[in-house]
């Protein structure tokens, strides 16, 4: 158009704004309708999101007082409280965590520096991509048959953090595959260079740049094993348990399970008891979920 | 380089903190429960001198699994029973009637709780792992079939009436073709999941074996077939008497040949044939060679009547309970 405005003379009108116009009015609609579309469908996750928050507090907030954590369960709603439910869901927590991290964090590291590239290991690498997909049912399953029955381990915390450990495995070790890779080959060249070995590589270079995403990861993936119900089941971890666990063999409940019992009981009360329950376990996988966006935040970009 | 070893180390610290504190919690609670709550306190003080009088303490786990039925009265019992200051540490798991006799074969659990009498081939499956059981009658529960608050037609049915609404025969079953004078509208059915001991106790006395109508919304949540129900008119369910007490001004309860369920009709067995026993199956070895579980027991059947009243079913009449704890006599050394 300014060509047109900077050369009147010039009769013949290389670009035509009018129909330029008419066809950007007609493109600048489909823009316009598409953002609004894409709004809604954030909106709609957003509104859910929020109706569940507003429900659960509504209900909850009221049985939600110092005696809802040093109760365990009671047949009074009034009465009922979380204490073995948390502190069951926290010794399931140092077992998994340790374990779950250890496997996950030397797979990667196997598979990313020392593994060489061939079929097998490739083999390997899409198979534990796989296995990220796999139904947790399908892990309880496999607790079942091989830690509470053919190791004998019955519904302990052991069995339970093993199996959890092992669902959240693939995804802890995809996550620290990412971060090792993410570190730049010149650094790796520039350690051998000084002559490192490749352990004083992994350990002193590799790893503490690596480390921030995979704790991220990590800690995503125990979330994920905090909320998880269905293996919990498939074990036979029991809900009616008036004791605390003393070491990693006692059987215990967890958050999940109570949370589960409650919302299936008649009384309408229970299902706010349900919902207390919920926020305690919201809260508790917000406070995991925000110790990885601090860790991500505070230790990105390194290079 | 120090950076991360450092991160490293306050992430050990702060997660022993972490437990520690958790450990620090656990002991603080206990005080304070022991504090505040007096009548736990001196149960403590009254168990202490009993056992003073007797024996050494008692002590040990039991574990037991089953029915989501039974589950409201164990939780009673147990909560009860730890606030008596016991040293016997019980589990309670919810499974199902069938889930809880699957782990009671496998030798995982001590007494396993259900809501339907066991079953033949869950007897042949015991008796193969040389598991001897004892049963126990707990409490009576009228399973209750329910309607809409708005179905003013299907308020008194037969047991024929209910056998020909819910079997499976091929066609959509609507109000009209059990009675012609009904709405003719489809009827909406909702039924407890197959792994329950009501949706098996049901398919016996009601439905002779045959099988149930393939529409049916089966859920191990008792309360999704309430919400179905309160949700539609033309809905029917059945479930425990517990869920319909607690839900009563928004269903209907269905009366059974002219009975409807109510604690006394439930209790003297007028209200039949839906008006069940909940079981426990202890293990004999358990009850014989094991103090715990005689004393859990023997604690359970004292008050299970009251326990389970207290959540919404009814209580045996006396002399059942009596001949449940005569069984349970024989056990003593």
């Amino acid at each position: 158009m300014r060509i047109t405005e900077q050369q009147p003379g010039v009769s013949k009108r290389y670009i035509d704004p009018d129909s330029v116009t008419k066809r950007m009015d007609g493109r600048k609609v489909i823009n316009t309708v598409f953002r609004s579309l894409f709004f809604m469908a954030t909106l709609v996750a957003l509104l859910v999101l929020g109706i569940l928050f507003y429900r659960i507090l509504s209900q909850g907030l009221g049985f939600l007082s110092a005696e809802f954590f040093q109760n365990f369960a009671s047949r009074i709603p009034e009465k009922a409280g979380i204490k073995a439910a948390l502190v069951g869901s926290l010794w399931l927590m140092a077992v998994v965590a340790p374990v779950s991290m250890f496997l996950g964090i030397g797979t990667a590291i196997y598979l990313e520096e020392y593994a060489k590239k061939n079929r097998i290991n490739d083999l390997i690498r899409m198979n534990i991509s796989n296995l990220a997909g796999v139904p947790s049912v399908v892990f309880g399953l496999l607790g079942l048959t091989i830690f509470v029955r053919a190791l004998a381990l019955g519904n302990s915390i052991l069995a339970a953090g093993f199996t959890m450990s092992l669902l959240i495995l693939p995804v802890i070790i995809v996550a620290a595959q990412e971060a090792i890779r993410a570190v730049p080959q010149d650094v790796r060249e520039a350690s051998y260079g000084m002559g490192a070995t490749k352990w004083q590589t992994i350990v002193r270079v590799v790893l503490p740049s690596a480390i921030p995403g995979i704790l991220t990861g990590s800690i995503l993936a125990l979330s994920r094993a905090v909320g998880e119900t269905a293996p919990l089941i498939v074990i036979g971890v029991p809900v009616i348990i008036h004791f605390l666990p003393t070491g990693v063999t006692d059987t215990f409940t967890a958050l999940p399970m109570q949370i589960y019992d409650w919302a299936k009981r008649p009384q309408a009360d229970f299902q706010q008891v349900a919902s207390a329950g919920i926020i305690v376990l919201m809260a508790f996988l917000l406070f995991m979920n925000s110790i990885a966006v601090l860790i991500r935040n505070k230790f990105q970009k390194r290079y | 380089m120090k950076s991360w070893k450092h991160y490293l180390g306050l992430t050990v610290v702060s997660s022993a903190l972490l437990l520690g504190a958790c450990g620090g919690n656990v002991e603080e609670d206990t005080a304070e429960d022991g504090a505040t709550e007096e009548q736990a306190a001196e149960s403590d003080t009254a168990s202490e001198s009993a056992d003073q009088s007797s024996e050494a303490a008692v002590e040990g786990e039991v574990s037991g699994d089953g029915s989501s039925t039974v589950a409201p009265i164990m939780e009673a019992l147990v909560e009860e029973y730890s606030a008596t200051g016991t040293d016997v540490q019980v589990t309670v798991g919810v499974s199902g009637t069938g889930g809880g006799f699957e782990k009671f074969i496998a030798g995982e659990t001590d007494f396993s709780n259900a809501s339907r009498e066991i079953k033949d081939e869950e007897k042949q499956k015991l008796e193969e792992a040389g598991i001897d059981y004892t049963e126990f009658l707990l409490a009576y529960d009228g399973l209750t079939v329910v309607v809409n608050p708005e179905n003013d037609w299907a308020t008194e049915l037969t047991v024929e009436d209910l056998k020909k609404i819910w079997v499976e025969d091929g066609t959509t079953k609507k109000w009209s073709d059990i009675n012609p004078e009904w709405p003719d509208e489809e009827i909406v059915f909702y039924s407890p999941g197959t792994d329950s001991g009501t949706y098996d106790y049901f398919n016996e006395v009601i439905l002779e074996e045959e099988d149930m109508v393939q529409n049916a919304t089966l859920s191990e949540d008792d309360n999704v077939l309430v919400q179905g129900v309160q949700g539609d008119k033309n809905a029917i369910g059945f479930f425990g008497y517990s869920y319909y007490v607690a839900n009563q001004d928004t269903i209907q309860a269905v009366a059974i040949d002219g009975v409807e369920p109510t604690n006394e009709t439930i209790e003297s067995g007028d209200y039949s044939p839906l008006s069940r026993p909940l079981y426990t199956y202890v293990s004999n070895e358990a009850l014989q060679n094991d103090a715990a579980t005689y004393d859990f027991f023997e604690f359970a059947l004292d008050n299970a009547g009251a326990m389970a009243e207290a959540v919404g079913y009814v209580s045996l009449p006396q002399e059942v309970t009596d001949e449940q704890k005569a069984k349970l006599e024989e056990f003593k050394k």
